[in-house]
C-alpha cells in the first residue's frame, strides 16, 4: 500500500495551485509537506481525498483512486479546524466516527482511550465552544484518527499548540505509524518536520522545489554550520573564503559553509588569533536553513 | 461501510439533533396550545362572561289590544317570560328601575297601524332580548291576521315553504362534471389548510435546511464531512431528514386538530365545521394533496439546500433564502386569489409553473373538474424540474462547501460548479 501521486496539476481558473507535482509515500512512513503559505498543499491534500479533482495527472492509494468506499480507512486533520460548537464531544465523535463506518461501541472504546491519553477525560460531556483552542484541537485529532486509519492526513497538526501539547501529540503520531499508519502532514515548524519525518518535499507556489529522503536532502545541499563560541571578535572570518553567512550570536557565531573543508580552514583560521576557543562545532545544515535558501531563492 | 448507511447516519442525526432541540419543543407546544384555544373559543369566552349567568328575563306586558297578550303569555321561552298586567307603564317603569322585572312591553292599535309595541328597557344598547320579542311578535301578526281572515292554517303553511331547487352538473365530453357546492366548500377547507401547511413548511422547514448547511460551513466541520461520506448523499439525506421531522411536527399537529374536531363535534356541527367540513371531499383530493405537498416540499428544500451550501457566513443565509420566500409568497397570493375565481387564466398559467404549481394546481384541483392529464402534465413538470435542481444543487453543494468567502456573488456560483467539475 503506497501513495502515489502522479504528475498531478490543479488549475482554478488561470491560477495555477499544484503544478505536476509527482511524489510516491511508501506505506508506514511519516512524510512531510512544507512550504509557505499558499503554495498548494491543501489543495494537494483535498485533491489526495478525492475533494477536488486534478487537473491532470492521477492520485492513487493502494492502486486506486480514492473515494467514498474507502474513506473509511483515511483519516483527516484539516487546517481549517471544524466541529460542531454546540455539540458534546462524545456525541460528535460518535457521529464523525459512524461516519467514518464505525460501530457506536468501538467509538466510545477509542475515544476514552485518546482523551485519557491527550489527559482530558473530564471532556468527554463537554460541549466543544467551553473548550480551549488547544483542547479542541487535540478532540479534532481524535476524530481524525478515532477509525484507526490506513492513511491518515494532517494539514498543520501543530500550529497553535504550546510545547507540551505538541510532544504530546508528537508521541501520538509516532505510535500510530509504528501500529502501522502511512501519515502525510505539512507543518511550519521545521524541528517537528525533522524529528517526525523520513521524507519531505519543499512545495513553492505548487512546484515541488526539493523532495526525498531527509538524509539525502541534508547531504545534496552541501552547506554546513559551523558553530563557535570564543571570546574574542570573530568579524574577521566574513572573509574567509567559502563563508556564505555569518551571523553573530550571545556566545560567538554561527558560520554557513559551501563545503565542509572550508570548517578546516576556519579553525587554521582561528587558531592563528590569540584567543580563547571554548567551542568549535562542525554542523549538519537545519531544515530551516534549506527550507529558508530554497523558498527564499524562488522569491527573488 | 456502504454508503446507504451513511446516508441513514446523516438523516438520522438530521433528525435527531432538530427533534431534540429546545426551538422545536417550543414551536410544537405553541401550535399546539393555539389549536386547543381555536377548539374550545367559545368556553373560553364563556370564561370571561361566567357573571352573566343565563337567567330568565321578565317583560311585563300592557295589552292595549285585548287580543295579543293572551297569547304572549303562552309563548314563554327558557330565558325569556312575559308578565300580562293591568299595572300602569309609569309604575311599571318604576319597577324595571327597582331591578323586579327587565322590561316593560305596550301593544297597542290604532287606526293607521294595525299593531304597534313598544319595548322599553333600563339599557337599551346592551340588550339581548330586542331581536327576540320583535322575531316573536312578527310571528304573531302573522298568525294572528291570517287566522281572522279566514285561510287555512295548511295553505299557510304550503305558501311559506321554499321552493325545491337543485342545481346539477351537466357531464363533460372528457367524463368529468364541475364539483358540487358541498364538494366545493369542503374541497375549499382542505386547500386553506394544504396553502397554509406548504407555505409554512417552506419558510420554517426550507430556513431550517439552509441554516444546517450554512451552520456545517461556518464552524468548518463540512471539510471532516464531506472526506467522510458524498456530499450529494450528506444533502439528500438531510433534505429528507428535515422533511421527516416536518411531518412529524405536521402529524402532531393534525392528530391534536383531529382530536379537537372529534371531541367537539356536537358543540360545531352546522356552523363552522359545515364550511370547512371535509366529509363530502373524494379520495383522490386527499392524495393530491399529501403529493403536491411532498413534490412542493421537495422543490424548495432542494433550492434551500443549494442556496445554503453557497453561504460561507451565517449572516448571509437570509439574504440568500429572500428570494425563495419570495417565491412562495407569490405563489400563496396567487392561490387566495384562486380561491375566488379558481377558472381565471391567471391560475390555469401558474399551475404548471413549478415553484408555483403545488399551491396552485393543488387548488385547481380541488375546486374544479380537471382531467386527468392536465394534473399528470403538472406533476410531470415539476417532477423534471425537481430532478433538474436536485443534480444543480448536488454539483453546487459539492462546490460550495469548500469555498469560503465574503458576501455573495453570481461569480461564486461559476466558481463553484468549476470547483465541483468532474474531470475524469
Amino acid at each position: 500500500m503506497a501513495l502515489h501521486i502522479n504528475n498531478v496539476t490543479k488549475q482554478f481558473g488561470t491560477f495555477t495551485a499544484v503544478d505536476d507535482l509527482s511524489i510516491t509515500i511508501n506505506e508506514n512512513q511519516i512524510f512531510g509537506f512544507l512550504g509557505a503559505n499558499g503554495a498548494g498543499k491543501t489543495t494537494t491534500f483535498r485533491m489526495i481525498l478525492g475533494l477536488i479533482d486534478e487537473t491532470k495527472g492521477n492520485i492513487s492509494w493502494d492502486g486506486r483512486q480514492i473515494d467514498y468506499s474507502i474513506t473509511d480507512s483515511i483519516g483527516y486533520l484539516p487546517e481549517e479546524r471544524g466541529l460542531y460548537p454546540k455539540m458534546q464531544v462524545k456525541e460528535q465523535m460518535i457521529y464523525l466516527g459512524r461516519l467514518r463506518g464505525m460501530e457506536k461501541k468501538s467509538i466510545i472504546k477509542e475515544l476514552d482511550y485518546w482523551l485519557d491519553r491527550f489527559k482530558i477525560p473530564d471532556y468527554k460531556e463537554k460541549k466543544v465552544e467551553e473548550l480551549s483552542k488547544g483542547n479542541q484541537q487535540k478532540i479534532q485529532f481524535i476524530s481524525a484518527v478515532i477509525n484507526q486509519p490506513k492513511l491518515l492526513i494532517l494539514d498543520e497538526p501543530f500550529s497553535g499548540l504550546d510545547p507540551v501539547n505538541v510532544e504530546l501529540l508528537k508521541e501520538a503520531v509516532i505510535e500510530l505509524k509504528d501500529k502501522g499508519t502511512t501519515i502525510v502532514f505539512s507543518s511550519h515548524q521545521m524541528s517537528t518536520v525533522e524529528e517526525l519525518c523520513e521524507s519531505l518535499c519543499i512545495m513553492v507556489k505548487g512546484k515541488p522545489v526539493v523532495q526525498g529522503a531527509l538524509k539525502d536532502i541534508k547531504r545534496q545541499f552541501g552547506k554546513k554550520n559551523v558553530l563557535i563560541h570564543a571570546d574574542m571578535d570573530l568579524n574577521f572570518l566574513k572573509e574567509v573564503p567559502g563563508v556564505v553567512k555569518y551571523a553573530e550570536t550571545a556566545e560567538g557565531c554561527r558560520l554557513q559553509i559551501n563545503d565542509e573543508v572550508v570548517s578546516q580552514a576556519i579553525l587554521k583560521e582561528l587558531i592563528v588569533r590569540d584567543g580563547f576557543i571554548k567551542r568549535f562545532d562542525l554542523l549538519e545544515p537545519s531544515l530551516n536553513d534549506i527550507f529558508i535558501e530554497k523558498v527564499g531563492e524562488s522569491y527573488e | 461501510m456502504s454508503l446507504m448507511n451513511k446516508f441513514w447516519v446523516v438523516l438520522s442525526q438530521t433528525y435527531m439533533t432538530r427533534f431534540k432541540s429546545k426551538s422545536f419543543k417550543i414551536t410544537t407546544a405553541l401550535f399546539l396550545v393555539f389549536i386547543l384555544a381555536i377548539g374550545n373559543i367559545d368556553r373560553i369566552i364563556e370564561l370571561f362572561n361566567s357573571d352573566e349567568e343565563p337567567s330568565v328575563t321578565t317583560v311585563a306586558v300592557v295589552d292595549e289590544t285585548n287580543l295579543y297578550g293572551d297569547y304572549l303569555s303562552n309563548m314563554e321561552s327558557q330565558t325569556l317570560q312575559y308578565d300580562v298586567t293591568t299595572e300602569s307603564v309609569a309604575s311599571l317603569n318604576e319597577s324595571v328601575l327597582e331591578g323586579e322585572i327587565d322590561g316593560v312591553l305596550t301593544l297597542s292599535n290604532d287606526e293607521s297601524q294595525p299593531f304597534t309595541a313598544t319595548l322599553r328597557l333600563e339599557d337599551v344598547l346592551n340588550n339581548s332580548i330586542e331581536y327576540e320579542v320583535n322575531e316573536l311578535l312578527q310571528q304573531l301578526k302573522v298568525m294572528v291576521m291570517t287566522e281572522e281572515s279566514g285561510i287555512d292554517g295548511e295553505v299557510l303553511k304550503s305558501i311559506y315553504s321554499p321552493v325545491s331547487f337543485q342545481l346539477e352538473a351537466i357531464e363533460k365530453a372528457d367524463g368529468t362534471t364541475s364539483k358540487t357546492e358541498e364538494e366545493i366548500s369542503g374541497a375549499r377547507g382542505l386547500v386553506y389548510v394544504m396553502l397554509f401547511l406548504l407555505y409554512f413548511a417552506v419558510i420554517t422547514y426550507g430556513q431550517m435546511i439552509a441554516t444546517d448547511i450554512a451552520n456545517e460551513k461556518t464552524s468548518r466541520v463540512m471539510e471532516i464531512l464531506i472526506s467522510s461520506s458524498s456530499p450529494v448523499s450528506q444533502m439528500f439525506a438531510k433534505i429528507i431528514g428535515i422533511a421527516l421531522l416536518g411531518l412529524t411536527q405536521i402529524s402532531i399537529l393534525i392528530a391534536t386538530g383531529f382530536f379537537v374536531i372529534q371531541t367537539r363535534a356536537s358543540d360545531f356541527e352546522g356552523d363552522f365545521f359545515e364550511v370547512f367540513g371535509f366529509s363530502d371531499i373524494d379520495v383522490s383530493v386527499y392524495v393530491y394533496a399529501l403529493v403536491f405537498f411532498l413534490l412542493g416540499y421537495l422543490l424548495y428544500a432542494t433550492l434551500s439546500a443549494m442556496l445554503g451550501s453557497l453561504v460561507s457566513r451565517m449572516e448571509d443565509v437570509g439574504q440568500l433564502m429572500f428570494p425563495v420566500i419570495i417565491l412562495i409568497v407569490i405563489a400563496f397570493m396567487v392561490s387566495m386569489f384562486g380561491l375566488e375565481s379558481p377558472e381565471s387564466t391567471l391560475v390555469t398559467v401558474m399551475s404548471y409553473i413549478p415553484f408555483f404549481s403545488p399551491l396552485v394546481m393543488f387548488l385547481r384541483v380541488g375546486l374544479l373538474g380537471i382531467p386527468f392529464y392536465e394534473v399528470m402534465l403538472s406533476i410531470g413538470i415539476l417532477l423534471v424540474t425537481i430532478f433538474i435542481l436536485g443534480y444543480v444543487g448536488a454539483k453546487v453543494y459539492r462546490g460550495g462547501v469548500l469555498m469560503y468567502g465574503g458576501g455573495f456573488k453570481l461569480k461564486d456560483l461559476k466558481q463553484v460548479m468549476h470547483l465541483s467539475k468532474k474531470s475524469k
